[in-house]
């Protein structure tokens, strides 16, 4: 009785084993790191210059764009939200955000995509294209050295949680989560680069590997097709929770937008 | 939209050594890439750019297929008296940029 009572111990204590490394592992708070911090001197010295910052083209090009009349409503952005630098302040701290109309959390570009086809009456800017990016940098930047604020209540717990399950889990032909790159083994390289802790804190941002400005989501895209899985379509709920969880388990990080990365 | 960037010392000294930064929207497409039906994209480059100060060049440079897009251009030049320098960008499919900025030497 005691020696089977100590092998079930034995059985149950290996099992935890198993099972603990892939729940557990989360980086500590003092141990967070923005991949800023991985990067060369040049290019962080490129990011810290706003001449410098191929990413200023798309701000630029987007507070163009928020002052222009779009839409069968003939109303520009500014018309409503005033001077972005004081309206859109922190905004994109707190995105993705809770939208009663969808009942579920939006990412930043579906939310001006939601005022551009709701409120101007104009059709929706495709994922990816100049324009959207351009207006959501420029939304983005008003929020620069302003820390990450996602607030779960009741209402987003669920896709929070949904968000941690899928960074979590193994997938793709190499069978890999995101954790255990990015959790378990941020501090080593894959293929010479740094492997990084994946803090969205700089979205969108110029990815010198795509001589332009790209989304969070292409860059999950990436990741994606890297561990050999079919990667999600842009604006799909599974990429927004998967947004979410990212952006909360980056809570208190400088937004850096628009940042600068390899 | 055709958009550039210049960053010039709005003041500086007589003989100073000022740096002047510029940096253009621009695709720099090498015209050796393919699209994914095989088809060549055409190249579309910016072939040169130039900087005049009060009118005399002072800064020329001939662009290649293999500079990255948004190229970021810094050199220096001395401030030698208060004016305008002018910056221009010119390309294949008629690409044409100006921008201006002002020094006060002192």
């Amino acid at each position: 009785m005691t020696t089977r009572a100590a092998r079930l111990f034995l059985a149950v204590s290996a099992a935890r084993l198993f099972v603990e490394p892939a729940a557990a592992g989360e980086i500590p708070l003092p141990e967070r790191r923005s991949s800023y911090e991985f990067m060369s001197r040049e290019t962080r010295a490129m990011q810290d210059d706003d001449t410098g910052n191929p990413g200023t083209l798309w701000v630029l090009d987007g507070e163009a764009l928020w002052k222009r009349k779009a839409g069968a409503a003939d109303r520009a952005c500014s018309d409503c939200h005033g001077d972005a630098r004081e309206s859109m302040k922190a905004v994109a701290a707190r995105y993705p955000a809770f939208d009663p109309a969808r009942g579920r959390p939006v990412n930043l570009e579906q939310r001006i995509n939601a005022c551009r086809v709701g409120r101007q009456k104009a059709p929706a800017l495709a994922y990816e294209s100049k324009d959207l990016l351009a207006l959501t940098a420029y939304v983005a930047r008003q929020s620069r050295g302003l820390p990450i604020a996602i607030a779960i209540d009741g209402r987003t717990r669920p896709f929070l949680e949904a968000g941690r399950e899928r960074f979590f889990r193994r997938q793709g032909q190499l069978n890999l989560a995101c954790a255990q790159c990015h959790d378990d083994l941020w501090s080593g390289k894959l293929a010479g680069s740094p492997i990084t802790q994946a803090h969205p804190t700089g979205y969108p941002l110029y990815r010198l590997e795509w001589q332009g400005l790209g989304s969070l989501e292409r860059r999950l895209r990436g990741c994606l097709v890297g561990i050999r899985a079919e990667p999600y379509a842009y604006g799909a709920p599974e990429f927004v929770d998967l947004e979410l969880y990212l952006m909360w388990r980056a809570n208190g990080m400088k937004i850096e937008t628009p940042a600068v990365r390899p | 939209m055709a958009r550039a960037i210049v960053n010039v010392p709005a003041r500086a000294k007589r003989g100073e050594i000022i740096e002047i930064k510029t940096l253009a929207a621009h695709p720099m497409e090498t015209g050796f890439r393919r699209t994914q039906l095989g088809e060549l994209i055409p190249r579309d480059i910016i072939r040169r750019f130039v900087c005049t100060y009060n009118g005399a060049e002072v800064f020329r440079v001939d662009l290649h297929p293999a500079v990255a897009a948004n190229p970021l251009i810094a050199f220096t030049t001395v401030a030698t008296e208060s004016g305008t320098i002018a910056f221009q960008w010119a390309g294949d499919n008629g690409y044409a940029v100006t921008e201006t900025a002002s020094i006060r030497v002192e």
